[in-house]
């Protein structure tokens, strides 16, 4: 009897073991266009691969698959996510190792739902949970255009994932449980270049691959928008877009949001960190009604209404402050800050912000600042800011106990009432 | 791993342990002098935590001077910096969003400044041995192992050619130490044909060390600019002069 049981035990697990098998499967082809059995005809006009260039620049898609002096596109730079290192992959037309014998259909699907030419799964480090949204159209004018590049040979490199996330079948469950290949949805409410705007923000631009949050298996919440995300590979924070404590866009004027992304600087901002490396390589090549599509998207996105927004500065007198760290900040604020950001932290117009009333300055969430101090960093070289003034990386000079008095004396001078930043958060990572 | 390598690695290693350590005495910045009418002396205040007052670091430390250096030169390792071919965390990332004609504004800002240099200390550790074997491999090279002396390229006083070949004198001896020793360990280049990587693969640790301990106690010549021109074609080819 005993024995009878434990088979039929036995039985139900393999069959709903096979039917979980059978359910993943499913949902990983769901949305799957079978590929045309012989490939198409493809035509690569000179305007199609000029759109694609166009296009490839939206989606920044040369920032990752570009090694630094490496040939354009050749693919190969190493992307560090939570579960191990992603390699990108050559999307040249090389026959061996790029898109060489790759059709449209191919990169469509690629693009679309997330799967290789040999039929592989692949790794979302490639955003294609955001560039499921792009169109067909558009997907084979990137496609023309990657075939137009000089085919590098660079061989594609293994990644270095741990177990269980190097296998195709974990893969295939995370994409179960958290992609779902759709097309762009246009919201008939709303004006054409409010939906244009979307349709580049949340397709090639793949904004809230950093301004959103992720869940515990890196799928970024697309529930929770761009309500800013810590980028953990490279410690910075993005800031929330629909927050205005934060980097929320609402009360800018449209120009400033397109100065911003088309120059670098606007005149209540300017990028650094991960961001100049999206104005400098994608975001300054689009054009203006590009950007201004963005902008008015993103100045209407569903935020925190102003009124419920609880303050995130606490009153003047419930910020306590030790007395011998603002002395030590203060110290080293004239020593070495107050020369650009003058004496009052008022800055130096079109050269050095002020950090006074600066938001960025008095954002909860302090990673940017110690990067900022730590590494500094040139703003881009764009056509509209083409000799950007930039920040030493004091790393050099100050020590963990330096940064954070100093930033615990900026946060709390000049009408700047922001909570002290400790050492702690100077080694947090 | 042959032995070769793992003594290249351990001079790596040690190169940037040392880097790293000597990286903490930078120079305290001050305000630069008036500005111009490009406002360039505000633009490159980014340089000076590191690089010391208009690019004028003395050779205590560990950075090297800027102001004075051939244009040229300095513009190529800009460039070597945005691009992969030289290797600092801080440079690498500094000038990675700069255009090629910002960098060569701030090559030419550089080069342009015309500043005194302190004196130098002729005190040093290294024993005679060492040095003597130094100022041998400057002036007069090792013909045997095809190490041409740093004179033939660099200027008969040492202070560099232009336009595009640095100076070696008033340079911090561990900074001059440990760019030889990365063109030995091949974690710097230049433009090809990479001339000082093959110079600097032919080199031990023994002739880095000796080379520069020479270079770092000697004094600065009357007139310290780099040459005009060279007297005699360069040993070798070199990607970074243009012909």
């Amino acid at each position: 009897m005993k024995m009878r049981h434990l088979g039929w035990t036995l039985l139900v697990l393999v069959l709903l073991l096979g039917a979980a098998a059978g359910g993943i499967v499913a949902l990983n082809l769901r949305g799957e266009d079978p590929l045309p059995e012989q490939a198409e005809a493809f035509n690569a006009t000179p305007q199609r691969v000029e759109r694609g260039r166009y296009l490839a620049l939206a989606g920044n898609c040369a920032g990752c698959h570009t090694t630094r002096g490496g040939q354009p596109y050749a693919g190969g730079l190493p992307i560090e996510t939570p579960f191990g290192t992603v390699y990108s992959s050559n999307l040249t037309p090389d026959a061996q190792n790029g898109i060489g014998s790759w059709s449209s259909a191919h990169f469509w699907r690629a693009m679309h739902n997330g799967r290789s030419k040999d039929g592989r799964l692949l790794y979302p480090a490639f955003p294609y949970p955001n560039f499921t949204q792009v169109t067909r159209e558009d997907s084979d004018a990137i496609y023309a255009y990657l075939r137009s590049l000089p085919p590098a040979p660079a061989p594609n490199l293994a990644h270095r994932l741990r177990f269980p996330y190097d296998t195709q079948a974990a893969l295939a469950v995370w994409r179960a449980l958290s992609f779902k290949p759709e097309a762009f949805v246009a919201n008939t409410a709303k004006p054409a270049e409010w939906n244009r705007g979307a349709y580049l923000v949340g397709g090639l631009g793949h904004c809230i691959a950093c301004h959103g949050s992720r869940d515990s298996l890196g799928a970024t919440q697309v529930k929770l928008g761009l309500s800013g995300g810590l980028i953990a590979a490279e410690n910075w924070y993005a800031p929330s877009l629909a927050d205005p404590h934060q980097a929320g866009l609402a009360d800018w004027p449209t120009a400033d949001v397109v100065a911003l992304l088309k120059n670098g600087v606007a005149p209540r901002g300017s990028v650094m960190g991960p961001m100049a490396d999206v104005v400098f390589r994608s975001t300054q090549h689009l054009s203006e009604a590009d950007l201004a599509a963005m902008a008015s998207y993103l100045k209407d996105l569903p935020g925190v209404p102003a009124q419920a927004v609880a303050p995130v500065r606490p009153a003047a007198a419930t910020t306590r402050r030790d007395a011998g760290t603002m002395a030590r900040g203060a110290k080293i604020y004239d020593q070495q800050c107050a020369y650009c950001h003058g004496d009052q932290g008022q800055g130096a117009p079109g050269a050095f912000p002020p950090l006074a009333g600066n938001r960025a300055v008095n954002m909860a969430e302090t990673t940017n600042l110690i990067q900022v101090i730590a590494h500094g960093g040139y703003l881009p070289s764009t056509a509209g800011n083409p000799r950007p003034y930039g920040m030493p990386p004091f790393g050099q000079v100050l020590d963990a106990g330096d940064v954070a008095a100093v930033l615990t004396y900026i946060r709390g001078s000049w009408g700047n009432d922001s909570a002290p930043v400790t050492q702690l958060d100077t080694m947090r990572r | 791993m042959t032995k070769n390598n793992v003594v290249r690695r351990i001079v790596a290693i040690a190169l940037l342990l040392l880097s790293h350590g000597i990286c903490a005495m930078a120079a305290t910045p001050a305000p630069p002098a008036a500005p111009s009418a490009s406002g360039i002396e505000q633009r490159v205040a980014a340089c000076i935590a590191c690089h010391g007052r208009e690019g004028a670091t003395t050779n205590a430390g560990y950075f090297p001077r800027l102001s004075g250096k051939p244009a040229g030169y300095l513009f190529n390792q800009l460039r070597s910096f945005r691009d992969g071919r030289r290797f600092n965390a801080d440079m690498n990332y500094m000038v990675q969003h700069l255009s090629d004609a910002y960098l060569m504004e701030m090559a030419e800002y550089f080069a342009g400044l015309d500043l005194p240099y302190p004196p130098v200390s002729p005190v040093s550790d290294a024993p005679p041995a060492q040095l003597a074997r130094g100022r041998q491999l400057a002036l007069e090279g090792d013909a045997a192992r095809q190490i041409p002396a740093c004179v033939q390229c660099h200027g008969a006083a040492l202070t560099g050619v232009q336009p595009a070949i640095p100076g070696l004198l008033g340079l911090p001896r561990l900074y001059v130490s440990s760019q030889l020793g990365a063109w030995l360990t091949s974690e710097r280049h230049a433009l090809a044909p990479d001339c000082m990587a093959d110079i600097g693969r032919r080199m031990t640790t023994a002739d880095i060390n000796a080379v520069a301990s020479w270079l770092a106690v000697q004094p600065m010549p009357a007139d310290p600019k780099p040459a005009a021109s060279l007297p005699a074609a360069l040993p070798m080819r070199c990607g970074g002069m243009p012909k």
